[in-house]
Order: structure tokens, then C-alpha cells, then sequence
């Protein structure tokens, strides 16, 4: 494995000027999702109309992995429908544990960057926490963690955890 | 650097060949990715020499059975090699007596065993325990149940910006509620070295007890546990060239005598019936079940592979590795070194401008390189330090200046790939 894989321009370029940063003012959905195993902190707001997303912001103290996949994710699924925002979702978490075969169609177009995180299991849930707590957003999950559910490649349950 | 290290620097020996030293430890030959393993993770758990896994393989094959038991060979073999282990531990610390020697299985377990025998028994609802900034969670957390079930009070030792203890405000703190102090001697985090003697001499005055966390000490400083004078000592031989799974707890006979029992079962006791148990004398009390026998003897072997190279001289030599990387890390620009104190061992807390301890540990790690990064298990030093994390590097005479050199290099890639 070479971490230079990972740590590829796209994944920098996002990390240095991250896309949709900050808080939304009017929001329908708030979340915030914490790795209690590193202390980062990512905290999502999202405006959902008609069951589209159409703002969604995040902020918050992270790595780069964790900053540019929340940054990619955010203008990934701005526009989307809530249930297409959730394919992606689902899509990300098969890819960053291994489990997308991607030469099978898929939607996640140039997210297939983080493919390497899935040779690095302590990193794997940096990648995820941006998708975890955008889940735990759009169902009204208000605090959530990587450790809310022993597997975080799984669905978050309904428990929450601070 | 003042005196006292000073003069251990002086003293270094010349006739340890450090080179040859390296080559007793077998994992140093890895290749990591086809780079050459640099490890500075010695403060979460060092490496072990050959001589100590030889020991462990003799004890399977020739001497394994359970101890204080049985009338056969192998039982009376395993029984006096474990007794003499706790005889190592006890030259080690130089204890009065080698019942004073408790084997626990690592320094969080010792630091629960003194909270449920000594702290559960004599310490009641508004008494106070001291602890310090410091402390790394395994010395804050028991005290945190303790207080919570008795209603007790946590007192806290602040750190200057150097990361080292307010001794003058930990004085104030004390008054007659004040009942016991828990104290690390070594900060994991920073590598701070605390004056334990001070300290624990000022608690002396009002009788309080003090509970001294040695597992980043232990393998860097001679302990001498009569001249400290200290009531409790802790720590884990996996920091000492040893196995996991086991560590030792110290204490005075006479404080180990007037405590509770931490754990029931076999061994522990002189007789047993339903309607009442006697239970054994120290050390034995204190363990309970089948201990972690070839553990131990691992830990006398490492222990004596230690003392055969002298922890004064490991210390000189680490001292010595401490400057130089320190020398070299803080020429980086937007290098941070986190804790400055005075008097530390060979560990370097520090953060890079903009970029994630994580990312700075995933990146290192391409070039072989091993370092911590995170909280450290110490999260009230990183709020003091209004940080979430660092990365840290820590040495043991093992590592070269080579490595340091490698880490320089690293850090250098690191700054590159977020130029």
C-alpha cells in the first residue's frame, strides 16, 4: 500500500480550500458526528426541500481525509434527492471498507479517490464520519458517533452517543 | 538540563556498544513496505530482546505448570521461578521485602487495585484525592468512580506552558480533608519528569498516602522506592523490554496488610468455608487465581537484561538521543514542540502547522516510521495544550540517531505533501 495513493492532489486540493464549509443559517436537518478514537468533530447542516437537498454545509476539526471526504461529499450531494444521497452513502461505505467492487457500475464518480483508505482500517472511519453523520442528519439523528455501532460500515442505529 | 542529568550525562559509559545492543532486539530487522523499521513508540510499549522471548520459550518447554499448588516437579520449578521474579522486581525498586511486590497485570490494574483495597476502604464523602494535569486516564479515571460512589472530591495539579507541575499550588491544595495523592512520575504524553520526592515528602506531613504512576519511569530512571519513600508504585513490563499482561504494584507491607482484598478466588486465602474466608498474607492476598505466570518470568528476565546494561546508562544514552532530536526538530519552521520541561526523558510531543496528527502518523508510517499520534490517553494535557492531539515520538536506547534523522526526513515529506 502506498499512502501516496491516498493522499492524491484531489483529496489535498479539498482539504486546503474545503467546499461548503461553515453553517448553514436556515436548516431543516443538524448533525453532529464525533471519532471518539481521534477526537475529530464534524458538525452538518443541510436545507432538505421536497426531499432534495438542496444546501447543505459542514465545519468542524478534522484530518484531511475526514475534512476532504466531507468536503467532496457535500458537493456530491447537493441537489440530490434524500434516496439517491443515501445510495451515495451506502456506495462510500462499501468502497472505503473494501466491499464496492468498482468495476460495477456505481455513482460515486471521482469519490473512488479514497479507495486506498481501505488498506488503512485506523483510517477508514476518518473517511466515513462525513457520511455517518450526513446519515444521521437526514433521520433526524442529531448527535452521532463512529462508535455508535460496532461496525461503522454498517447503517448508524437509532441510539445515539455523545 | 540541570545538575542531575548533567552529571548522568557525564557518566555515560563508553564501553556499551549501543550498535550491538540493537541487535539483541529481532523486530528492528523488519522492513515496513520495504523501508526499515524505524519505531518510536516506546512509550506506548517497547520491543523485546531476544534473550527475554528465549526465556519465555524455555519456561513453555521445560518448566510450565501452575504454581503454589501441586507437589510435582514442574510445579515446584514454575512456583520458585515466578518467587524469583518478584525477587527481580524487588532489587529493581529496591523494596524492603519482596512481599511488598504485587504482579498485576500492568499499571492500570495495579492503580485499580490500590482504588478498591485502600481507596474503597479509608477514603469516605467529602475527603479529597489529588491528581495532577498530567495524569494519563488510567490514574483519573478509578479516582473518578471512587469519588462518584463515595462523594469524594478530585483536586487537580495544574501544569505551566511548559507542561510542567505548579509544586507551590499542589502544596496549597492539601488541608485536612486531603486523603490520598496520585501521581505520575513520567508523563506519557509530554515526558515530563515530576519531583516525586517533593512531593511525596510534603504529603508525608499530613499522613496522606501517595500512589506513584511509574510506566513511562520505570524503564528510563533508577527507582529506588525507600528513598522516595513513595506508598504505591506502578508499572507495566510490556515498557520494559517484557511481555504484556503483566505489570506490579508496589506498597508498603504495612498500608497492603490494612487494605480490602481486590479480587476473590484461589490462592488469595488461608481458609475457605461458606460461612467465612481467611485470607493470605501479602502478596498473595492481593493475588488472586492463576497470575500470569510466564509473563512474570519474562518480566524478571527483562528485568535483568535491563540492569545488565544499567538504567543509569540507558538514561545517559536516551538523554542524548532527547537533544538531538529536539536540536533537530525545533529547526523546522512550523514544527511545535508540545512540553519543554526542564527535566524529561526521550519523549517529543509536537505538532506540525496545518496538518492532523493523523495524517502526519499515516504519512510517516509510508516511510517505516512509527510514531503515536492522538491524545495520548492524557486528554486534560491536550485541552492545557488547546490541542486535539499530537504526534508523539519516544526512544529507547534501542533507537540511533539514524532514526532521528529519519524522522527528520518524514516530518520534512509531511510538510511537502501539504506544502
Amino acid at each position: 500500500m502506498h499512502t501516496n495513493s491516498l493522499y492524491q492532489e484531489v483529496i489535498l486540493d479539498h482539504n486546503r480550500k474545503p467546499r461548503n464549509y461553515g453553517k448553514l443559517d436556515q436548516a431543516s436537518h443538524h448533525a453532529v458526528g464525533h471519532n471518539p478514537l481521534c477526537g475529530d468533530r464534524l458538525d452538518i447542516t443541510l436545507q432538505l426541500e421536497n426531499e432534495q437537498i438542496c444546501d447543505i454545509a459542514f465545519q468542524g476539526e478534522s484530518c484531511a481525509i475526514c475534512k476532504a471526504s466531507a468536503s467532496m461529499m457535500t458537493t456530491a450531494v447537493k441537489g440530490k434527492s434524500r434516496s439517491n444521497a443515501e445510495i451515495l452513502i451506502h456506495e462510500f461505505r462499501e468502497l472505503a471498507t473494501g466491499k464496492l467492487d468498482t468495476s460495477h457500475p456505481h455513482h460515486l464518480g471521482r469519490l473512488t479517490v479514497f479507495s486506498g483508505i481501505r488498506d488503512l482500517p485506523t483510517r477508514v472511519k476518518c473517511a466515513i464520519l462525513p457520511w455517518h453523520t450526513l446519515h444521521a442528519a437526514l433521520n433526524s439523528i442529531s448527535n452521532t458517533s463512529t462508535e455508535a455501532n460496532n461496525d461503522s460500515a454498517q447503517v448508524v442505529s437509532n441510539h445515539s452517543v455523545g | 538540563m540541570n545538575s542531575a542529568h548533567a552529571s548522568l550525562k557525564s557518566e555515560i559509559t563508553s564501553d556499551i556498544n549501543w550498535r550491538k545492543v540493537r541487535t539483541d532486539f529481532p523486530i528492528l530487522d523488519l522492513k515496513i513496505d520495504g523501508k526499515p523499521l524505524v519505531y518510536l513508540d516506546n512509550a506506548a510499549s517497547s520491543q523485546m530482546p531476544q534473550l527475554v522471548i528465549d526465556r519465555l520459550v524455555r519456561y513453555q518447554t521445560k518448566q510450565h505448570a501452575n504454581i503454589n499448588r501441586a507437589v510435582h516437579y514442574l510445579s515446584e520449578v514454575a512456583t520458585q521461578e515466578y518467587h524469583d521474579a518478584r525477587c527481580k522486581l524487588q532489587q529493581f525498586i529496591n523494596a524492603r521485602e519482596d512481599r511488598e511486590v504485587i504482579f498485576t497485570s500492568g499499571t492500570t490494574d495495579s492503580i485499580n487495585l490500590v482504588m478498591q483495597g485502600y481507596g474503597r476502604k479509608f477514603i469516605q464523602a467529602n475527603d479529597e484525592i489529588i491528581l495532577t494535569t498530567l495524569e494519563h486516564h488510567s490514574n483519573i479515571v478509578p479516582w473518578q468512580m471512587l469519588a462518584n460512589e463515595k462523594g469524594a472530591k478530585i483536586r487537580v495539579v495544574p501544569i505551566n506552558d511548559k507542561g510542567e507541575l505548579d509544586v507551590d499550588e499542589y502544596e496549597r491544595l492539601f488541608n485536612e480533608r486531603t486523603k490520598f495523592v496520585g501521581l505520575i512520575h513520567v508523563s506519557n504524553a509530554l515526558g515530563t519528569i515530576n519531583p516525586i520526592k517533593r512531593m511525596i515528602d510534603f504529603a508525608h506531613r499530613y499522613d496522606v498516602p501517595v500512589l506513584i504512576d511509574g510506566a513511562q519511569a520505570a524503564p528510563h530512571i533508577p527507582i529506588d522506592v525507600q528513598a522516595l519513600d513513595c506508598d504505591f508504585y506502578a508499572f507495566s513490563a510490556h515498557k520494559l523490554c517484557g511481555p504484556t499482561g503483566v505489570g506490579m504494584l508496589y506498597g508498603k507491607a504495612a498500608l497492603l496488610e490494612s487494605m480490602q482484598p481486590y479480587k476473590g478466588g484461589g490462592d488469595m486465602i488461608a481458609s475457605v468455608t461458606f460461612e467465612e474466608t481467611i485470607y493470605n498474607t501479602i502478596p498473595h492476598k492481593f493475588e488472586a487465581g492463576t497470575p500470569p505466570i510466564a509473563a512474570a518470568i519474562g518480566f524478571g528476565a527483562a528485568i535483568d537484561y535491563l540492569t545488565a546494561i544499567g538504567i543509569e546508562n540507558i538514561a545517559a544514552y536516551e538523554f542524548t538521543l532527547l537533544d538531538y532530536a529536539t536540536e533537530c526538530l525545533a529547526q523546522i519552521p512550523g514544527v511545535k514542540i508540545i512540553g519543554t520541561a526542564n527535566e524529561k526523558t526521550a519523549v517529543i510531543s509536537f505538532t506540525i502547522d496545518g496538518v492532523h496528527p493523523h495524517d502526519i502518523g499515516t504519512i510517516l508510517n509510508q516511510d517505516g516510521i512509527a510514531v503515536r499520534t492522538g491524545h495520548h490517553c492524557a486528554q486534560p494535557v491536550m485541552q492545557r495544550f488547546n490541542v486535539p492531539a499530537t504526534s508523539r515520538a519516544s526512544f529507547a536506547f534501542y533507537n540511533n540517531k539514524t532514526e532521528v534523522d529519519a524522522l527528520i526526513a518524514g516530518i520534512k515529506t509531511v510538510q511537502k505533501v501539504f506544502l
